[in-house]
């Protein structure tokens, strides 16, 4: 406990100036991931999102809170095209990845998703061994080479922090695993499609306190390497692991800016009704 | 204020208790009279058919006389039926409900074309052999053959497949095609890789009852005219043969006493095959089914 305590004060202590480094570097101008213009997505007539207007930048951790139904997890999959799924979807305006709209016809939609990879809310492993769920992305791209994909498999669970507990049992089934283990391995598992961006949508919400620790402390270090952008329905959470944070309400982007300013000095009143826990 | 009047509960209770008591009474009835029809049935047959089942039974063809009658010809040609069913079948069937549950939209067309789906299982057999006798026999000139017989089968128990496939398709979670969409692979590495693997249990087992189903069915063969004896094995896909049940339907209707007793015999091996089927299937089912 006094552990604990001693742990938390540090973190405060670091956390303010880690920030402002961060900060530092936004104004230094990053490179925009993802710019979203004017973008309008209905489920057949329910218009799901309004207008949205937001540009993601290059190496930020960027979190979308919000209550339940109001469009974060909807935009997210618009990022990879995952609500193209749902077949009543509608879309308009742009999104663009890098610069080119991924709605245009010429966008092959396997290739975007090579490039954003996504964590979903349930841990969801193939029912195959720990090796084959890492190695399933690679080998769909093409790269048969058993050493090859021996060292990609080693390289995507160390970074997702989770070699040295399945090291001894790769040949192991997936399901096997913890809840939390399972999530670790789903995170290696985008990671071996080396993206540039990674989605999660709510990725802790099905595991314990510490299983989430361990993601978070994971989202942490994988910011140098990767763009992040995590709907969380867990304020507490947008605030400890963000840089940038978006505040959605019925499928409009309310207020979208630095994460300690979000959560110090809110501009909107409904951001600030939503953070204290007065409605949502 | 209370709106459960505890007394008013007590006084139901008896009453509830015995209503209760006799529908597990009619239920266990119910199944209990299945099982003794059942029961009935295999005895019967056993009894009868038991004292004519040895070597000369299988290695004989059929004869006038009913000590010399042997399934040889029935049972190979049962085989070779189900050899060409089997795939051509599962093919069609397999691949069409690939089609509808992972390529198609959906909208009116396909809602249209899953309803008669559902139809097509519900037509009677004999129709199928109407068809059969058209399409393979007459305009195909495929005549009594076993490509024609085979061909005609798999159109009966196609519906059936498409439906078990499509199920087992459609009981792979929605979140595991999401993870292989979700790192770029395209709909035919998602099927193969990840539908696919899941679903054949439960295809295999759809297929396989399906298959029993076909090997049991005597009417369309009767309308395509298949001959109820034979002396001789079929050579070729493209040569005459016989089946069990149209072996077994032969010896039944024959006035001769002794007659009942092969035909008991024979049906004790179309069982046989039948229940080595299913045992099978059910095998396939336990052994490589996957929970999530």
């Amino acid at each position: 406990m006094v552990d604990l305590m001693i742990k938390n004060s540090d973190e405060t202590k670091v956390k303010s100036p880690k920030q402002a480094v961060s900060k530092l570097k936004n104004t230094i101008e990053k490179k925009t991931v993802f710019g979203t213009k004017n973008f309008n997505l209905w489920y057949g007539s329910h218009h799901a999102l309004k207008d949205i207007q937001l540009d993601i930048k290059e190496n930020d951790v960027t979190a979308i809170i919000g209550p339940s139904g109001c469009g974060k997890s909807t935009y997210i999959k618009a990022l990879n095209r995952m609500v193209e799924l749902v077949p009543i979807v509608k879309t308009s305006g742009e999104i663009n990845y890098r610069g080119r709209n991924i709605f245009e016809s010429s966008y092959e939609v396997e290739e975007l998703r090579t490039k954003v990879g996504m964590v979903f809310q349930k841990p969801n492993p193939f029912p195959k061994s720990i090796y084959d769920n890492i190695a399933y992305g690679p080998r769909i791209h093409g790269i048969k080479n058993k050493k090859i994909l021996d060292e990609i498999v080693e390289k995507s669970l160390r970074g997702a922090a989770i070699w040295d507990e399945v090291k001894d049992r790769l040949n192991q089934n997936a399901y096997g695993l913890s809840g939390g283990q399972q999530q670790r391995i789903c995170i290696a598992r985008c990671l071996a499609i080396e993206p540039d961006v990674i989605l999660m949508d709510e990725p802790t919400s099905a595991l314990d306190p510490i299983s989430t620790l361990k993601v978070e402390e994971l989202v942490q270090e994988l910011k140098d390497n990767y763009s992040i952008i995590i709907v969380t329905h867990n304020m507490q959470q947008a605030a400890r692991i963000s840089d940038k944070t978006a505040f959605f309400l019925n499928g409009e982007v309310v207020e979208f800016d630095y994460t300690d300013k979000i959560f110090s000095t809110p501009r909107d009143g409904r951001t600030e009704d939503y953070i204290s826990g007065r409605f949502g | 204020m209370k709106y459960i009047d505890d007394t008013v509960v007590m006084k139901r209770m008896k009453s509830r208790l015995q209503i209760n008591k006799f529908w597990k009474a009619i239920f266990f009835i119910a199944t209990s009279l299945a099982l003794f029809a059942l029961v009935i049935l295999l005895v019967r047959i056993l009894s009868q058919g038991t004292g004519y089942l040895n070597w000369d039974f299988f290695s004989n063809f059929g004869s006038r006389f009913a000590e010399k009658a042997g399934i040889k010809a029935a049972l190979i040609g049962s085989i070779y039926l189900m050899l060409v069913i089997a795939p051509v079948s599962m093919i069609l069937g397999v691949g069409t409900a690939i089609y509808l549950e992972e390529y198609a939209k959906k909208n009116k067309f396909t809602d249209f074309i899953q309803m008669n789906i559902s139809n097509l299982a519900g037509v009677p057999s004999i129709v199928f052999g109407l068809l059969g006798l058209t399409i393979f026999a007459r305009m195909l000139f495929l005549g009594k053959s076993i490509l024609a017989a085979g061909l005609t089968m798999s159109l009966l128990i196609l519906p059936v497949i498409i439906v078990a496939a499509q199920e087992a398709i459609r009981a792979v979670p929605k979140e595991q095609r999401e993870a292989s969409y979700g790192m770029g692979a395209t709909k035919w590495q998602t099927i193969t890789r990840v539908v696919l693997p899941a679903a054949i249990p439960g295809i295999l087992t759809g297929s396989i009852l399906a298959l029993s189903r076909a090997v049991g069915e005597t009417a369309p063969l009767v309308v395509l005219g298949i001959p109820v004896i034979l002396q001789f094995l079929p050579d070729s896909l493209l040569s005459e043969f016989t089946t069990l049940p149209l072996q077994i339907y032969d010896w039944a209707k024959r006035p001769q006493e002794e007659f009942q007793y092969v035909a008991a015999a024979g049906i004790i091996v179309l069982m046989a095959l039948l229940v080595i089927m299913n045992s099978i299937a059910i095998f396939i089912r336990n052994k490589f089914q996957k929970r999530y």
